[in-house]
């Protein structure tokens, strides 16, 4: 029977709930593991959940520096959506949606998935046009997209500016609506208990300082908490990969590592019920079950390991969101936070064997990470076992740059502040 | 972020365009050296810590400057300019001709 179920809450109320298991163990880390995942977050637990689940190798350990989820999993504005234009980008984040819609039966863990639907607005005639040959992309590969006219926006978002007095009128917009939102720390906790009864180790507060090397190959790490050997190795390390990356003596990577800034405010009644993305900026937002407006804007812009912003940014996101939303501006800011993003240069990922022997790298989210949770960890659970990507992550190579096989879907060029 | 522009002063980041990592070294225009071009376009050092980095002061005097900063506290070390050189301003004679 499910662990967590109506009859185990009827039990555990009755009970004094004395039944409930932690969520997982906290073990101390075995001299030797088959495989061992840098980074307790999203991308590292999935990938060791789905090692143990869909290939069996459960003699796995997740080493996280800080405590489980402190990094971009729970840093994100939590928008899941396949909405993208080049092929490979399509199927891999479709794959991940698929994930989603079975992701809280499947870690019998309520991460609170909400298809509650992604617009893209357009304000200009040509981004409209864009956005069509985009939604007519996504149709092709079954990926669902509908336009939208400024009145059904209106009907949908009736607190937002739909007007043609608006500073930048809303000439239609792109809709997924089987895009959405998800509880981001419940999605690291259900994928840290889902690994954990399935025998993976996750041992928090264990930060990496190097690797053990036998030759070129890698065999194991150095950590805070002693050696650890293993078979394979495999880096999940979002923001931090130059930095780990630098100490397997690989000083050159096609990433920079940004921060970006995102914001919440106090609760407020229910005020919208899609996630809504402006299109003469960039500027997101969708509101938390908790009643919390959830939005964020651009990068920073500069080179960044500090996890939080300047003021610029902040400035240009309270803006762009009055323009969409003017009644906000008696709304009041609860917190902002920053988040490292590890950009490559055609903003997409990388999940790929290497670039060491007995090495493993999965990195590059920019800052669309959270939304690939699912799919990241299986397609990389799948190259680590078998030693070959798997063909929806085949695409996402570390050489691609040098070959010119760049799957750039913005068209920004090798410029990964703008992706 | 305040960065101290050696021609105006301190202002605010606000002024400014990242024109992004300063360590790349651009192959001659005429070279066919594929490795060293994709090491100049796609390659970064992205280290944690000091990083040399370029700057315009574009909402200013517009000088490309060369900027020490360090990515982890934002703290700025060091700006010049680009070309190494303050650039030459020769004052004008009132009433000569230009």
């Amino acid at each position: 029977m499910a662990e967590y179920s109506a009859l185990a809450l009827i039990r555990n109320a009755l009970n004094g709930n004395k039944d409930w298991k932690p969520a997982w163990r906290k073990p101390e880390p075995k001299a030797s593991y088959d495989v061992i995942v840098i980074g307790g977050g999203g991308h590292g637990l999935s990938t060791a959940y789905y090692l143990a689940k869909e290939h069996g190798i459960t003699n796995v350990a997740v080493l996280e520096k800080g405590y489980l989820g402190s990094g971009n999993v729970g840093r994100n504005t939590t928008a899941v959506r396949s909405n993208y234009l080049l092929p490979a980008n399509t199927r891999f984040y479709e794959h991940s949606m698929k994930l989603w819609e079975n992701l809280s039966h499947d870690l019998n863990y309520n991460v609170m998935f909400s298809q509650r639907g992604c617009l893209n607005l357009a304000h200009t005639p040509a981004q409209l046009d864009d956005f069509a040959r985009r939604g007519n992309a996504m149709r092709h590969l079954g990926v669902d997209a509908e336009l939208m006219t400024p009145a059904e926006i209106s009907r949908l978002i009736p607190a937002m500016h739909v007007s043609p007095d608006a500073r930048f009128p809303i000439y239609g917009g792109l809709m997924q609506p089987r895009a959405g939102t998800a509880r981001h720390d419940a999605v690291a906790w259900g994928y840290a208990r889902a690994a954990d009864r399935r025998g993976v180790d996750i041992v928090e507060n264990c930060e990496v300082t190097g690797f053990i090397r036998e030759g070129e190959r890698i065999v194991g790490v150095t950590t805070t908490r002693g050696d650890i050997r293993a078979r394979k190795v495999a880096l999940a390390v979002a923001g931090s990969t130059g930095r780990v990356m630098q100490m397997a003596g690989i000083e050159r990577l096609p990433i920079e590592s940004h921060v970006l800034q995102a914001f919440v405010t106090e609760s407020l009644k229910p005020f919208i019920d899609t996630v809504v993305t402006f299109g003469m900026g960039h500027f997101y937002m969708s509101q938390s079950d908790k009643g919390g407006l959830i939005y964020g804007g651009d990068l920073d812009g500069y080179n960044s390991y500090a996890q939080r912003g300047n003021l610029p940014i902040v400035e240009e996101v309270m803006a762009e969101m009055l323009a969409l939303f003017p009644s906000l501006g008696m709304a009041r800011v609860l917190r902002s936070w920053g988040g490292v993003c590890d950009m490559t240069m055609d903003g997409s990922p990388i999940i790929t064997t290497g670039p060491l022997p007995g090495m493993y790298l999965n990195c590059g989210w920019c800052y669309g990470g959270f939304k690939a949770t699912p799919a990241s960890g299986w397609c990389f659970a799948h190259t680590i076992a078998k030693d070959e990507p798997h063909e929806l992550n085949a695409p996402f190579t570390l050489e691609r740059f040098h070959h010119g096989a760049i799957i750039d879907d913005k068209g920004q060029g090798a410029t990964p502040r703008l992706h | 972020m305040l960065i101290t522009c050696p021609y105006c002063g301190p202002r605010d980041v606000s002024e400014f365009t990242y024109q992004g990592d300063g360590n790349r070294e651009r192959p001659a225009p005429a070279s066919q050296n594929l490795d060293a071009w994709n090491e100049y376009v796609y390659d970064r050092l992205n280290p944690a810590g000091d990083h040399n980095e370029v700057w315009q002061h574009s909402g200013g005097c517009r000088s490309h400057l060369k900027v020490v900063r360090n990515t982890l506290t934002h703290e700025i070390s060091s700006v010049v300019f680009a070309r190494g050189h303050v650039p030459h301003r020769s004052p004008t004679k009132r009433g000569s001709k230009a």
